[in-house]
């Protein structure tokens, strides 16, 4: 059998929704044991939010669920009572790590607050994540996506400049959580593996966002300068946006060499000095003007294709329902599919990055609802038969 | 969190935008120097550079050149990892792919970060990470409901890319330290920023369904938006998930009459008719600061934020408490604020210890403490070209900091 990088962490997941649930998806695809503990009768929120085969929505079916839960093993369990608890705290003894994304102070009303558990697990790492962390003004405030990308700095950046704020598709603040609180938690391992000793990782998705404002702060800091919304502009490079061409869109970008990129465009007036100069994007306008006719004359895959042939760096602006399709996904191999028993079989996004020895694999779907009780309550903690059936008889899992 | 990380530059692509003379450049260009002032050299001065450097050494080594390649070699003998972000064919064209790297080094961690990845048709296409973005399928969703795909405001592909390589050392070494291997890592920022969309993806593979821009809007949260409150550029976001939360909402706008209307009477039709309820909010929130009426809204339960700006977000009494921004003083570029870590871990919480390097700033410590080269070896290195003073100065060189 081929090890895994992390092969051998046993993790407990808690979490729910996006943020955690992306953490453990990352621990547990590059080989992780991960546990996700869901609530008896209903489990992880996620299940109900879809997509949908067919929009017929089914606990076992969410689109985004099955994506997020792969690679894990399920398990449900009631912390809502002292059996449930206790049972956590004996899971808690074997795990390396915890991850949770409840609103704070919930892991401390059960008595399982990183406190308690360092009790029973001195090594153990915890990693928490909220919209505004575990302490602060904000700390009791209500989130989602939109209210983290807003507070964090970066709607106020993203959009047309006559229009309001736009946040970025789907869940990116939550992502940005996921993976911020994926990098502490192998921080937390590398210290505890030279020390053994565990730790407590507060992660705020309203910072996760903050950090990723391309040096807005610095600049702000340097000069007082706030910057502000450029459509797809960039406010240094020009041209640097998305502008229509003959079929469609096309991403533009000139790189390095200003010469070059007139050259493969046959337009001598952008060597004319106000435009070939580097501070040409006080005149972006005029730029993009200059380039539009070309533009419209030529195809997006034409424009990519010969463009990449002189090393500039044009872009297709890609809908998701052409990604399949694409020749270097497909070279790659970068969606795979994943047979699920209840949803059926599908193609998943697949690894972020490749590994030389430790590749990425899927090795199972998400699991079921309780899944896999038998093999943790019963296998993992060593509870008879008996104990399990009284236990689901009880509400306990 | 405390690696001691040692960046490799060159005089002739330093990633600081390169040498300028001295100027006041106004605009979004000239704000990112202290002062609007490139200063006698900008290349110290530059708010991107600074702002992504801090808590690393630099030093200059040109790797086109053997001397160069050879004191790298070196340098790969005593470091546990190694990060690079050339295009796909430069490493092996100075003789450094992982191939002849774990040769000199079997347990060093090399990380390849590229456009599309090290090998299939696109390997050698050139990529800044907005293109990435238009490319992975971001763009088109970007979008207004009714407008043209846009780019996030930030260097979104860039900074995930990063983090995803953060994770794969960490796991990379983890695995070294159980088995003593060192191993390669191809990360493709495409292949990175993907799974990110990874609900669209499903909603396509599972009913063929090509996605579409919702602007602020959510498959099923109504209201679910950015409102327009008293001031120029002032905005408050509000996500209203559940009925308790539009009864909350209601009670705060003071229970108007067309909250009654039985467009607006049901989770459903709520969202059915979300941009006359857009409409209808506007008028309410338009009245208002928007830190305020966040603020009021919270308090009642509502799920709301102000949009905040830079300036907004550095005096955050939130973030102030925190402790998020934290201070650096720099020799050539002052004391400043940046953002700090961007997570608390109770043992071992890691600060801002060092500004970012000045060019070339720690050649001395590198060459002579590190690797233990003469006197004489370092200055033929400076004769010879392989390190250098002060990055060259094409102008047109900015372009390059993307990458």
């Amino acid at each position: 059998m081929s090890q895994e990088a992390l092969s051998g962490l046993f993790v407990l997941d808690l979490s729910e929704n996006i943020s955690g649930p992306f953490c453990t998806k990352l621990l547990a695809d590059y080989g992780a044991e991960v546990i996700k503990i869901e609530k008896p009768g209903e489990g992880d929120p996620a299940r109900k939010i879809g997509p949908f085969p067919g929009d017929e929505p089914h606990p076992e079916k969410s689109g985004t669920f099955l994506f997020l839960n792969a690679n894990k093993k399920g398990v449900t369990l009631n912390l809502g009572g002292k059996g449930g608890i206790a049972i956590f705290q004996k899971l808690v003894e074997k795990a390396d790590i915890v991850v949770e994304n409840f609103r704070p102070g919930v892991m401390a009303g059960s008595g399982l607050d990183y406190q308690a558990l360092a009790k029973i697990n001195p090594s153990l790492i915890m990693t928490s994540i909220s919209y505004f962390g575990q302490w602060g003004p904000y700390r009791d405030y209500h989130g989602s996506d939109i209210i983290a990308q807003a507070m964090g700095g970066l709607m106020q950046l993203t959009g047309e400049p006559e229009r309001e704020p736009l946040k970025l598709p789907g869940s990116q603040a939550e992502f940005q959580a996921g993976l911020n609180a994926a990098v502490a938690t192998l921080c937390a391992l590398y210290f505890r593996d030279q020390t053994g000793e565990g730790q407590h990782i507060d992660v705020s998705v309203q910072e996760a966002v903050a950090s990723i404002l391309e040096s807005a702060v610095a600049t702000y800091s340097y000069s007082g300068f706030i910057r502000g919304r450029l459509g797809s502009r960039h406010p240094l490079q020009c041209p640097s946006r998305v502008m229509r061409c003959k079929d469609g869109w096309i991403h533009v970008q000139a790189g390095a060499n200003w010469d070059h990129f007139a050259a493969f465009l046959q337009t001598p007036q952008l060597m004319e000095p106000k435009l070939a100069s580097i501070f040409r994007y006080h005149h972006a306008d005029e730029v993009e003007g200059v380039l539009q006719p070309w533009l419209m004359k030529h195809g997006a895959e034409e424009i990519f294709a010969s463009g990449q042939e002189w090393r500039i760096p044009f872009a297709m602006v890609l809908g998701i329902e052409e990604l399949g399709e694409d020749p270097q996904y497909k070279a790659r191999g970068f969606f795979l599919e994943i047979d699920h028993p209840v949803a059926g079989r599908f193609a998943y996004p697949g690894a972020p990055f490749r590994m030389s020895q430790t590749p990425w694999q899927i090795a199972r779907p998400a699991p079921l609802l309780g899944e896999h009780n038998e093999e943790i309550y019963a296998g993992r903690l060593g509870l008879s038969n008996e104990d399990v059936a009284r236990l689901r008889k009880n509400g306990v899992i | 969190m405390g690696a001691e990380i040692i960046r490799v530059e060159c005089a002739a692509r330093s990633g600081r935008g390169g040498g300028l003379p001295r100027m006041k450049p106004g605009g979004a260009f000239g704000a990112s120097f202290p002062d609007g002032d490139t200063g006698e050299r900008s290349y110290n001065r530059f708010a991107y550079y600074n702002e992504v450097n801090r808590n690393k050494y630099a030093i200059t080594l040109d790797l086109t050149k053997p001397l160069g390649v050879e004191v790298f070699e070196k340098l790969v003998k005593v470091s546990d990892v190694l990060v690079e972000n050339f295009s796909p064919r430069v490493m092996a064209n100075f003789g450094l792919d992982y191939s002849a790297l774990k040769q000199i080094s079997p347990e060093i961690i090399m990380v390849s970060i590229s456009g599309y990845g090290q090998d299939g048709p696109y390997r050698d296409y050139v990529a800044y990470g907005q293109g990435i973005e238009a490319m992975a399928g971001f763009s088109r969703l970007t979008a207004y409901p009714d407008g043209e795909p846009l780019k996030s405001g930030v260097a979104y592909a860039d900074a995930t890319s990063g983090l995803f390589a953060a994770f794969a050392i960490l796991a990379a070494l983890r695995y070294r330290q159980l088995t003593g291997k060192g191993q390669y890592i191809d990360l493709s920022m495409r292949e990175a920023l993907t799974p990110l969309l990874g609900e669209f993806i499903m909603d396509h593979t599972m009913n063929r369904r090509a996605a579409k821009p919702m602007g602020n809007h959510h498959p099923s949260m109504a209201p679910h938006g950015c409102y327009r409150c008293r001031g120029e550029d002032s905005w408050v976001v509000i996500a209203i998930a559940s009925d308790e939360e539009w009864r909350s909402l209601c009670r705060v706008m003071g229970d108007p009459p067309w909250t009654r209307d039985e467009r607006f009477s049901h989770a459903r039709s709520r969202w059915q008719n979300q941009d006359e309820l857009d409409r209808f909010i506007e008028r309410w929130t338009s009245n208002y600061d928007h830190r305020q009426l966040a603020s009021l809204l919270q308090q009642a339960g509502v799920k709301a934020g102000a949009v905040l700006s830079v300036a907004e977000l550095v005096e955050d009494p939130h973030l102030r408490e925190r402790g998020f921004f934290e201070p650096l003083s720099h020799p050539e570029a002052g004391s400043h604020l940046y953002p700090g870590i961007s997570w608390k871990m109770s043992r071992t919480p890691g600060r801002l210890r060092l500004p970012a390097p000045c060019f070339g700033e720690h050649n001395e410590y590198v060459f002579g403490q590190l690797l233990g080269l003469s006197r004489d070896e370092i200055l033929r290195l400076a004769e010879e070209g392989v390190t250098a003073t002060e990055p060259f100065s094409p102008l047109d060189q900015y372009s390059e900091m993307e990458t």
